[in-house]
């Protein structure tokens, strides 16, 4: 029954090139971002926090690393933009070895943190004439392009004001504005809309596009399924260290499977055998695998796998003993509605009653969950 | 996605070829810029930062120079002997707090110096800015102390003989302030910095000898040899042989070198831990 991928497959099936975008002038032949069996660990830490990850971003790609909270993303990024030490492996900025020559390395990239560290005693516009000149700008040339990059992310009337009564959603275009200041060909987004408003959200993705169209390479983190599917030319999720899979967002869904789900919502009867009501299902033509998914919340009662299907790498407690109702997720090899009439006769066949059904298509986020399960993480 | 494409602008200023502006500056030209910003910061709120160095000292000189001789408590030439020593414990208190909580305060909850970790010069610069400017406010501090003296004695000490003494005690005395700060905001987790500076602070302000010459200490044994743990009892000896040497003070040859062995120590010390709290 389900096909999928899980951490037991040991190669992360990586596929082709990244689709062609922009490329910058001038910049050096070979990948962006080149990063091989990359390794921290921290002392006194069981796991790695990275543990063995190899990718590469060609110049101009927008990438995005999708993981849980911990899964080593911003170890990742720490790495790379030399304010990690690796335990092991390599990794490269535009071709210069972040380890062997972290100022070079600094001068190709750009970062904007997760958490903002904005030069508080400084108004929004020293903020971002001082970065330039810690990157050698001259006067003219800083002025002009901190004005301009002002105007663009809609700050110029805030310019002169301390940073410290920023809102959040103008904190983050600031930082952006300063990373962008002088032009890094690797820019590096931790997070980039987490707490942000849908408005402020949407900005800073027109942003990043038009970063993309400009041949800016970006790498970002989020756990956000919606942005990395909105942005990201190719999707690496990561969990516990490891690169689980590496593909673009539609290649990516198309490899869990199915071309449709259908959502079920399951009154038990008094004497319902859940198992085999879901092995029924599961068993019926045109179902390609089926989830339990939680009826009420992350802390109710749903198994990762599936069931008999291989146990999530999270480690979800035990299904509930006796649970009066269960949520499915049907992943159907074609259209989910020809499956309505036969669900709902396996369903009476076990006395159980359906209460409520939604159709839908797999997304990223199924993506996630079958590839990472549903424990909840720190 | 409609949505997101509604409120597309053009690309306009980001429109533009990426990849490193102008040629790569050297590492002096990105220090002097670094530099720059936290000279720039305090000319902004000068009156605030001569508030914060100033009132200490000028309070000691008042009640233990001008007071307490007055009142016939103290002798009338202890003043003399006191503003060296106060001097150098202004260069060495406003180095070593200049330094130690903005630091620590950086790298908890502003964050901001990560914007100058992440500036193209070794991390080890940037350490090494924070003790050069953490020095510059030391020796503003001390020099301002020459004028308060003379508004609140009537005179000071001074030698013209022994000025170039005076000035290599003054820089070393504020350099190894500013590399104990270092030392202090880069080793100390931010929860146990308060306790740290309680447990700290107090002992160095009064086992320095700013208010008694080292050589007196010989009714005191004990303390006398305590007194030679502190870097502080270097400086306000040095301070007292180039300002007043009638007063029985330290070998100045000794004092002086102690102070620059300080020096590299703590610098070495606290670049040691500035790396480490830069690097994970």
């Amino acid at each position: 029954m389900a096909t999928r991928v899980g951490p037991g497959d040991d190669e992360p099936p990586v596929s082709g090139a990244a689709p062609g975008p922009a490329v910058a002038a001038g910049a050096p032949p070979g990948p962006a971002v080149a990063v091989r069996d990359l390794v921290k660990r921290y002392p006194k830490r069981p796991v790695n926090a990275v543990d063995g990850v190899s990718f590469s971003v060609a110049v101009g790609e927008v990438f995005g690393l999708l993981g849980p909270n911990g899964a080593g993303k911003t170890t990742t990024i720490g790495i790379l933009t030399t304010r990690v030490a690796p335990s092991g492996g390599r990794a490269e900025i535009a071709g210069v070895d972040v380890v062997a020559d972290p100022v070079a390395a600094r001068r190709q990239l750009a970062v904007v943190p997760q958490r903002a560290n904005l030069d508080q005693a400084l108004s929004a516009r020293r903020n971002l004439l001082f970065h330039a000149a810690y990157f050698g700008m001259g006067p003219a040339e800083r002025s002009a392009r901190a004005d301009e990059l002002l105007a663009q992310f809609g700050l110029t009337d805030r310019a002169d004001d301390k940073v410290d009564r920023f809102s959040g959603g103008q904190v983050q275009r600031l930082l952006i504005a300063r990373a962008l200041m002088h032009n890094p060909r690797v820019l590096f987004l931790d997070e980039p809309s987490a707490g942000l408003d849908p408005q402020a959200r949407l900005f800073i993705w027109d942003r990043i596009r038009d970063l993309r169209t400009a041949g800016v390479t970006v790498l970002l983190t989020t756990h956000d399924m919606d942005e990395a599917a909105a942005l990201a030319d190719r999707v690496g999720v990561m969990d516990q260290g490891k690169l689980l899979a590496l593909d673009t967002p539609a290649a990516l869904v198309e490899r869990i499977g199915g071309a449709s789900t259908l959502d079920v919502g399951i009154g038990l009867g008094a004497h319902g055998d859940l198992p085999a009501l879901l092995g029924g299902l599961a068993a019926l033509p045109g179902v390609d695998h089926l989830d339990r998914v939680s009826p009420d919340g992350p802390g109710g009662p749903g198994g990762p796998g599936g069931p008999g299907g291989p146990g999530g790498p999270a480690g979800a407690g035990a299904p509930h003993p006796s649970p009066t109702s269960v949520r499915v997720r049907i992943y159907g090899t074609g259209d989910a509605t020809t499956l309505l009439v036969p669900v709902a006769g396996v369903l009476e066949k076990h006395g159980a009653t359906p209460r409520d059904l939604t159709l839908g298509r797999p997304t990223l986020e199924d993506v996630f969950i079958s590839l990472t399960g549903r424990g909840l993480r720190g | 996605m409609t949505v997101t494409e509604t409120t597309a602008t053009p690309g306009g200023t980001l429109a533009r070829t990426a990849g490193p502006c102008g040629g790569a500056p050297g590492t002096w030209a990105v220090f002097r810029q670094i530099l720059w910003r936290d000279v720039y910061v305090t000319l902004r709120s000068m009156p605030t930062f001569l508030a914060q160095v100033v009132l200490q000292p000028l309070f000691l000189v008042f009640v233990f120079g001008k007071v307490l001789t007055e009142l016939g408590y103290a002798r009338a030439d202890y003043s003399d002997l006191l503003l060296p020593g106060v001097i150098a414990l202004t260069c060495v208190l406003t180095g070593l707090q200049g330094t130690a909580l903005p630091m620590v305060i950086d790298f908890s909850y502003t964050r901001e110096i990560e914007d100058r970790l992440m500036a193209p010069l070794p991390t080890d610069a940037v350490a090494l800015e924070k003790v050069v400017f953490g020095a510059l406010r030391g020796l503003i501090a001390a020099v301002v102390m020459f004028p308060v003296g003379i508004l609140v004695l009537g005179h000071i000490p001074f030698d013209a003989a022994r000025l170039p003494l005076l000035v290599v005690v003054l820089i070393l005395a504020t350099i190894v302030g500013s590399a104990m700060g270092l030392a202090l905001g880069a080793l100390v987790r931010p929860d146990q910095i308060n306790i740290v500076f309680a447990l700290v602070l107090t002992p160095l302000l009064f086992t320095g000898c700013s208010q008694y010459p080292w050589p007196s200490l010989s009714v005191l044994p004990w303390f006398k040899v305590a007194t030679l743990f502190n870097p502080l009892t270097y400086a306000s000896e040095g301070m007292r042989a180039a300002m007043e040497p009638s007063v029985a003070h330290m070998n100045p040859v000794v004092a002086v070198v102690v102070l620059a062995a300080c020096c590299a120590g703590f610098i070495g010390l606290g670049g040691w831990g500035f790396r480490r709290r830069a690097l994970d």
